[in-house]
């Protein structure tokens, strides 16, 4: 496998009285997906967040050989990671492309964004017939493809993803996975969080388990397929 | 008929004062859930600002500069510039470090700045009133069949509408104000767009005061009157300006301050004047009552 980008060691976080992360470790390699999946309250969405710079955090996270400790979010994007968070957060009351444009809000490059913003209606082309609507009217499905195009707007090298697959009817979760495969084909490296063992399994290239706060497998998508644990806890019958 | 027409010029007039200054209220609202009470007692460090830069300048050159345009548009840039860096400040290093902090917390913080703003204005600037000089003389424009249409209302007025559409161009259609829009909807994930909150945060602070500032200005010269507690009632009907068209709102600001400024106008004229100042608390009352949203807010749980 090719050089690791991003090296996440004994990350531990404490909301209060409540220790969400106990030594949370490991890395994602240049052009992978990496999914972490688990259960509700996991553990997760803190991860990424913590990596975000929106959390304070014991441990250490590692960017391209750079500590990421201390950074604040919003020089992250400028490093190359884009975190589309947990239930989408777009901005309802600003249009469609007000919110693409804001992904693309460190970027000074006009032809660039240009382009990136034509990339994104290829990949969603249903974003493009509705680029003057308010967000908050958006289909949940759209909404989502929304916050990926706006996390792509800042051309990651790290695309962070969290349940892109929450609440979404089943063909959409079918749309958007096939989508991020696509982005990572086209050089994209992939942190996926999802609930949605079975889909994320299927296209990512390794994972992790989480469990209250800690990690307790990790293997290719293939093998935890297989695993009967992970068959028993998150693929259901 | 006349005078009614004559009110409702004069109403309108006062009414885009206060639209200015309602406006820093629901600019800070809409981006920290923050009632700023001091907000008010920046709009007086303005008209403050404004007179010993007149008085000064008036020493200065003396018979060279006469009041008009340029005298007007020297103070106004002056107060401006004064608010906005005292705005700034108050953000700075009274409401920033309690960023994290239950909102309570900031806006018990907020009144004490505003007292404490009060007292100190007493101290330096004296308790008794001061006439605010001449910047612009006043003069009829047209007057015919009753109606005066003065100079004052018009500046006022034209000043007013300046101001309002240069912010609604910052807002809707700069960089700026699009980060200002996604920071007041969602901070941390505005933060992961890469955008610096605190310094939008500032970049707010800073717009609303100058309003302010422009806002004490027009003030100065219509009602030629300031004193250190000034800010307390003209600051409180802005506010209630801005909680009448929906706080948070844009629009609304510029719509309760109208509404405001018209009531005051009419009730003097047709009732009386000791229920000028009972107006904005009766005001208050109606809407908390009725709506508490306001006239264009959406009603939203637990925000102060
Ligand atoms: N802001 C917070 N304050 C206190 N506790 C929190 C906070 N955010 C998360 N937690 C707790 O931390 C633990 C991990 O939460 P997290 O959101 O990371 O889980 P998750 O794996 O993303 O779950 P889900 O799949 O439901 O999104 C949970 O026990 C949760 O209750
Ligand atoms: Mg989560």
């Amino acid at each position: 496998m090719s050089e690791t980008i991003l090296d996440v060691k004994d990350l531990n976080v404490k909301y209060g009285a409540i220790h969400a992360l106990k030594g949370v470790s490991f890395t994602v390699a240049k052009g992978e997906v990496v999914s972490l999946i688990g259960a509700n309250g996991a553990g997760k969405t803190t991860t990424l967040r913590a990596i975000s710079g929106m959390l304070p955090y014991a441990g250490s996270v590692s960017f391209r050989g750079e500590s990421l400790k201390g950074v604040p979010a919003h020089d992250l994007i400028g490093r190359g990671i884009c975190h589309s968070p947990e239930g989408r957060g777009v901005f309802p009351n600003l249009t469609v492309m007000e919110n693409i444009e804001l992904g693309a809000y460190t970027r000074k490059d006009r032809d660039g964004i240009a382009a990136d913003i034509e990339h994104c209606f290829r990949l969603f082309p249903r974003l493009e017939e509705r680029v003057k609507q308010a967000a908050g009217t958006l289909s949940g499905g759209e909404q989502q493809m929304l916050a990926m195009s706006r996390a792509l707007m800042g051309r990651p090298r790290l695309l962070m993803l969290d349940e892109p697959s929450l609440g979404l009817a089943p063909l959409i979760v079918a749309q958007i996975f096939e989508i991020v495969k696509k982005i990572n084909s086209e050089g994209t490296t992939v942190l996926l969080v999802e609930q949605n063992a079975r889909m994320a399994l299927k296209i990512s290239h390794r994972a992790y388990v989480v469990e209250t706060g800690k990690i307790t497998l990790s293997g290719t998508g293939q093998d935890l397929l297989n695993d009967h644990r992970v068959i028993e806890s998150y693929l259901g019958a | 008929m006349e005078d009614f027409i004559q009110h409702l010029i004069n109403g309108v007039s006062l009414g885009s004062i206060y639209a200015l200054i309602a406006l820093g209220y629901t600019m800070v609202y809409g981006i920290l859930q923050l009632i700023n009470f001091a907000h008010s007692e920046v709009y007086m460090l303005g008209a403050f600002a404004a007179y010993y830069t007149a008085i000064g300048l008036g020493r200065a050159l003396g018979a060279d500069l006469e009041p008009g345009i340029v005298f007007f548009g020297i103070v106004l840039i002056v107060a401006m510039a004064a608010c906005g860096v005292a705005g700034l400040t108050i953000e700075r290093f009274a409401y920033r470090p309690l960023r994290q902090a239950p909102k309570l917390n900031t806006l018990i913080t907020a009144i004490g700045v505003s007292l404490f703003l009060q007292y100190t204005g007493q101290v330096i600037f004296g308790a008794d009133p001061k006439s605010f000089p001449t910047v612009l003389e006043d003069r009829s424009l047209v007057s015919s069949g009753g109606i005066d249409l003065r100079l004052f209302d018009v500046t006022i007025l034209l000043t007013g509408v300046a101001f309002m559409s240069g912010l609604h161009y910052l807002i809707h259609r700069t960089k700026t104000g699009k980060a200002m829009r996604a920071v007041s909807t969602n901070r941390q994930v505005a933060s992961l767009m890469g955008i610096n909150t605190d310094k939008i945060i500032s970049m707010t602070f800073l717009i609303g005061s100058s309003l302010a500032g422009v806002g004490s200005v027009l003030v100065g010269m219509k009602y030629p009157q300031i004193d250190p507690l000034m800010g307390l009632f003209f600051g409180l009907k802005a506010f209630v300006a801005a909680v009448l068209g929906g706080i948070g709102n844009l629009a609304g600001a510029v719509l309760g301050g109208i509404i405001m400024g018209l009531s005051e106008e009419m009730v003097v004229a047709y009732l009386s004047s000791t229920y000028r100042d009972a107006l904005a608390f009766g005001l208050l009352i109606v809407i908390l009552v009725f709506r508490p949203a306001g006239l264009l807010g959406k009603w939203q749980t637990e925000k102060v």
